[in-house]
C-alpha cells in the first residue's frame, strides 16, 4: 500500500511518512529520557537556589545567618577542610595536614553512607528473618512479638545512650542506631505483609504438595519482597536522620560531626554546605535503592507510568 | 457394613461426599452456614458441573474436596481415602487468577515439579508439553502480567494438568472469557479430559456451559447450599448445542435456577431491611 501511494500520490506518501518520522524521533527521545529527567532536576534545584539568591539580593536574607548558595559553595576548599575530622583527635595533627579538602568530603560522606548502608542491610535481614519466624513458629510469635510491639514506638533517639553504653565510640554505635531505628518497624511490616499474601497463591502451593517450609521460601518470601522494599525505602530517610544524630554525639567522624562542628563554631556556610552534601548523598542512595528495586522486582509494572496518562 | 466414619471407604469413586456441610467462622458471631447435606458420588472419569446462584457455596465445596478447608459436617473420600489435606491428585483451578507473578509462564506451570525437586530440563519439558496443549507454548518465557486474562487462565489450566491429577477441580475458569474464546476453551477442555481420564468438577454460572460439558449437572439451592437436583445429560459428544434436546435442557436448567435465584434475592432483601 505504501508503494502505491509513493507512485501515485506523493502528497499522501509524505503525510504518511510524517507520523513515522515523528514516532522515530520519539523513540530516540525515549533513549534520552534520563537526560530530560536530569534537566528537570537541575531546573528544580536552580529555581530553589535562585529564589534564595533573590532573597539575598533584595537584602531579606542575612548572609551571616542564611548565606545563599553562591557564598557557601564558593569556598569549597575551605569548607572541605572541616570535614577532615578523621584524624583531628590525634595529638599533633594540624588542620592543614592529612587528606585534601575534596578527599575529606569524600571520605566523610562515604563513612556516613557506609554506616547507613550496613545498618540497612543488617536491619532488613534481621527484621525479615524475625518476622518470618514469628509467623512460622507460634511459640516464637507468643514469646517475641509482645516485646517487639512494645519497643516499636520508642523513638530511636532514646536508644542513643544505649548505643554509647554498649559500643562506645566508632562505627558500631552509629550502625546500631540505624538498625534500631529500622528493625522494629520492619518486623511489624513483615508480619503485616505476610498476613496479606494472596491466599490463592498459598493454596496453589498447598494443592501441589508443598511443605510449610517450601510455602514460606517459595511463595511467601517472594510475595512480600515488593512491600518490604517499599518499607525499606520509606524508612531510609529515618535511617539518615538517626545516623547524623549518632555521629554528632561523638562517634569519631562523619557528616553528623561536621554539622555539630558547624554549630559549635557558628559557621552557617558550613551548615548549608553539609546540608547540600547530605541531600545529594541521600538522593543518590534512594536512587540506587530504586534501581535495585527495579532489578530485584523485575515482575512489577512501573506504577508511576500508570498514573501519567490521567 | 462399614461405617461412614471409617477412614477408608469401600467405594473407589473419585469423590465421595457424605452429609458434607460447612459453616464458615463456626462458633463466632459471624458464623455462616454455607453448605449443608451434600451427598455426592463422582465416578472416575466423570464430568460433573456445579450450577447454582452466586454465594450458594460452590467454591466452598470445591475447597472441601481439594482438602484446603475442613468440612464442619460429614466426610469426604477420594479413591477410598479420607480427604484430610490437599493432594497433588486433586488440582484446583481458582476462580481468580493465581499465577505467581515473579515466575515465568513455564516456571509457573512446572511449580509442582520443582516442589518435588525435578531437574530443570525435566521441568521445562513437562511445561512445554502442558503449554502446547493450551496453545501457549510460544509464551513460555513470558511473565504472567504480559498475558491477557484468558491466556492466564489457560496457563492455570496447564499448571493443573502438569500435575497429572486424577480429579480436576475448576472454579468458573472461563467466566472472564468472551463467548468465542470460551467455546474454544470448552472444546479444548473436553479434549484434555478425554485424554487424561481425570474426573472434572466444574463450577459455572452459565447454563450453556453446563449443557456443553456435563455428564451430570448438580443444581444447588441457595443459603445454605444443598443439592436441589442432579440432571444427567446423555447427549453424545461432540454435542449439537442447537438441537431440540439441548434446548429443552436449557429450559429445564433455567427454570430450576430461576427459583433459587429468586429465593436468594428475596432473602438478601430481607437481610438488608433493618428489623
Ligand atoms: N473464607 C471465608 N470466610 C467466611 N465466609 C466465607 C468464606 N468463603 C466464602 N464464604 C461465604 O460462604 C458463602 C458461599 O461462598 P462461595 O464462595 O462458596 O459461593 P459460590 O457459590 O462460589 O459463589 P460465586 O458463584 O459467587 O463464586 C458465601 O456467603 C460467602 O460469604
Ligand atoms: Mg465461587
Amino acid at each position: 500500500m505504501a508503494v502505491v501511494a509513493r507512485d501515485g500520490e506523493p502528497g499522501v506518501a509524505a503525510a504518511a511518512s510524517r507520523p513515522a518520522a515523528a514516532s522515530r524521533l520519539m523513540a530516540s527521545m525515549a533513549g534520552l529520557d534520563w537526560l530530560a529527567r536530569i534537566w528537570w532536576a537541575l531546573l528544580s534545584i536552580s529555581l530553589f537556589a535562585g529564589l534564595w539568591e533573590l532573597c539575598w539580593a533584595l537584602g531579606w536574607a542575612d548572609e551571616k545567618l542564611l548565606p545563599p548558595p553562591h557564598i557557601f559553595l564558593d569556598n569549597i576548599a575551605e569548607q572541605g577542610r572541616y570535614f577532615n575530622t578523621a584524624t583531628r583527635w590525634q595529638v599533633g595533627q594540624s588542620m592543614t595536614e592529612g587528606p585534601s579538602a575534596f578527599e575529606s568530603v569524600l571520605i566523610t560522606g562515604a563513612a556516613t553512607t557506609a554506616r547507613v548502608f550496613v545498618g540497612l542491610i543488617i536491619a532488613s535481614v534481621l527484621a525479615i528473618g524475625v518476622g518470618v519466624l514469628i509467623r512460622y513458629y507460634r511459640f516464637f510469635d507468643r514469646l517475641v512479638l509482645p516485646t517487639i510491639t512494645l519497643l516499636s514506638p520508642v523513638s530511636p533517639i532514646a536508644w542513643l545512650p544505649v548505643a554509647i553504653f554498649l559500643f562506645g565510640i566508632g562505627n558500631a554505635p552509629a550502625i546500631f542506631m540505624v538498625v534500631v531505628a529500622l528493625f522494629f518497624h520492619m518486623v511489624l511490616a513483615t508480619i503485616n505483609q505476610i498476613d496479606t499474601v494472596n491466599t490463592n497463591l498459598i493454596n496453589v502451593a498447598r494443592t501441589m504438595g508443598a511443605s510449610k517450609a517450601q510455602i514460606y521460601s517459595r511463595v511467601i518470601v517472594p510475595a512480600i519482597l515488593p512491600g518490604m522494599l517499599q518499607v525499606l525505602r520509606m524508612n531510609l530517610f529515618g535511617a539518615w536522620m538517626v545516623v547524623l544524630v549518632a555521629e554528632s554525639t561523638g562517634v569519631g567522624y562523619g557528616m553528623g560531626q561536621v554539622i555539630m562542628l558547624a554549630r559549635n563554631t557558628f559557621n552557617p556556610s558550613l551548615v548549608f554546605f553539609t546540608i547540600a552534601v547530605i541531600g545529594v548523598l541521600g538522593f543518590t542512595f534512594d536512587w540506587l535503592l530504586r534501581l535495585a528495586q527495579r532489578r530485584i522486582l523485575y515482575w512489577l509494572p512501573d506504577t508511576a507510568e500508570r498514573l501519567r496518562v490521567l | 457394613m462399614s461405617s461412614d466414619n471409617a477412614p477408608h471407604f469401600s467405594s473407589r469413586d473419585a469423590v465421595v461426599c457424605r452429609g458434607v456441610g460447612k459453616t464458615w467462622a463456626a462458633g463466632t458471631k459471624r458464623a455462616h452456614h454455607a453448605l449443608a447435606d451434600i451427598n455426592l458420588d463422582v465416578a472416575p472419569g466423570e464430568f460433573v458441573v456445579f450450577l447454582g446462584p452466586s454465594g450458594c457455596g460452590k467454591s466452598t465445596l470445591l475447597y472441601l474436596i481439594a482438602g484446603l478447608e475442613d468440612a464442619t459436617e460429614g466426610r469426604l473420600w477420594s479413591f477410598g481415602d479420607l480427604v484430610e489435606t490437599p493432594s497433588p491428585q486433586r488440582s484446583l483451578i481458582f476462580q481468580e487468577t493465581s499465577l505467581f507473578p515473579w515466575l515465568t509462564v513455564w516456571e509457573n506451570v512446572s511449580f509442582g515439579l520443582s516442589i518435588r525437586g525435578a531437574s530443570k530440563e525435566e521441568r521445562r519439558t513437562v511445561a512445554a508439553e502442558a503449554l502446547q496443549r493450551v496453545g501457549l507454548k510460544a509464551a513460555m518465557d513470558k511473565r504472567p502480567d504480559e498475558l491477557s486474562g484468558g491466556m492466564r487462565q489457560r496457563v492455570a489450566v496447564a499448571r493443573a494438568l502438569a500435575m497429572r491429577p486424577k480429579v480436576l477441580l475448576m472454579d468458573e475458569p472461563f467466566a472472564a472469557l468472551d463467548v468465542q474464546t470460551r467455546a474454544r476453551m470448552q472444546e479444548f477442555l473436553l479434549d484434555v479430559w478425554r485424554d487424561s481420564g481425570a474426573s472434572v468438577l466444574f463450577v459455572t454460572h452459565h447454563i450453556d456451559e453446563a449443557v456443553a460439558l456435563a455428564d451430570r449437572v448438580v443444581v444447588f439451592t441457595s443459603r445454605p447450599g444443598r443439592i436441589k437436583t442432579i440432571v444427567p445429560i446423555d447427549m453424545p459428544r461432540p454435542r449439537n448445542l442447537f438441537s431440540r434436546e439441548a434446548e429443552s435442557l436449557r429450559i429445564q436448567l433455567t427454570d430450576l435456577l430461576r427459583d433459587e435465584v429468586d429465593r436468594a434475592f428475596a432473602e438478601q432483601e430481607a437481610f438488608a431491611v433493618p428489623a
